[in-house]
């Protein structure tokens, strides 16, 4: 089966982006085919490269970065829920005229229409949420 | 895109105190590009989002309401508000603005977009569906 993803929740608060990727890593396992994932609301601050858990806890974005990289999945972050939090590309941030860029490998920004377009070519979208 | 598929977007949110509602608002724009069958489904405090004179010049926030408003023009017209979601919160079809749509099938004929269906309706309308977005 092939399954859309979408996170709305932020990394850390929330359970959501953990339990999405423990989802994904399971499908991919299980034989399934998770051809994207997406990110919107407060989930979009997972794709940061800047942030820096303790050692001794999960790394999030860097457990997507890994999962994206081996499994060749298409992780999407919603470009007008990125700018309103400060989730900038080097393209964006310059466009902005912003000094710094934050979204991590792996991750790129787009459109809401890769949600729609995601809901339509999937067989499940699955949201994990509040 | 030859497939059609049935969007339901079900809004369970108060319009403002969480970007929700407003983000909600924002993917039904951007998805009507797409002539997919959309459905707006607006249960709990998501029924708040459609009341008329809403005012935000106190919390500093952009009154989103008219918005609603515009949707027939983008082809959006079946909204769906849950009767107990309303009665819990002392809210009737009155307190509800009034949205419409020219009706190109019927000489453009201007209808209600609004239906107030009972719960157990509702999970006819979500059953129904094939791609569930919950904000």
């Amino acid at each position: 089966m092939k399954f859309g993803v979408l996170v709305s929740e932020g990394p850390y608060t929330h359970q959501a982006a953990d339990s999405a990727y423990h989802f994904v890593t399971a499908a991919l396992a299980a034989g399934h085919e998770v051809p994207r994932v997406f990110f919107y609301h407060d989930g979009v601050n997972v794709a940061t490269r800047l942030s820096v858990p303790p050692q001794d806890e999960r790394n999030i974005q860097k457990n997507w970065t890994a999962l994206a990289k081996e499994h060749d999945v298409d992780l999407v972050v919603c470009i007008a829920a990125a700018q309103r939090r400060g989730m900038l590309d080097a393209n964006e941030a310059e466009r902005q005229g912003k000094d710094a860029n934050n979204i991590a490998e792996g991750f790129r920004i787009s459109g809401l229409g890769q949600l729609i377009e995601m809901g339509i070519q999937t067989d499940r979208l699955v949201t994990f949420g509040d | 895109m030859s497939e059609v598929k049935k969007f339901l977007y079900v809004n369970r949110k108060a319009p403002y105190g969480t970007i929700y509602a407003l983000e909600s608002l924002e993917v039904v724009l951007i998805g009507a590009a797409f002539e997919q069958d959309v459905r707006l489904a607006f249960v709990d405090d998501g029924v708040f989002q459609l009341t008329k004179g809403q005012s935000t010049d106190g919390i500093g926030v952009k009154n989103f309401s008219p918005t609603f408003r515009a949707l027939g023009d983008y082809d959006v017209n079946k909204l769906y508000v849950e009767r107990e979601s309303l009665e819990e919160r002392g809210l009737s079809e009155d307190d509800l603005q009034e949205i419409t749509y020219e009706d190109e099938d019927d000489d453009w004929e201007e209808k209600p977009s609004i239906h107030i269906i009972s719960r157990a309706e509702m999970a006819d309308v979500m059953a129904d569906a094939d791609v569930v977005l919950s904000f």
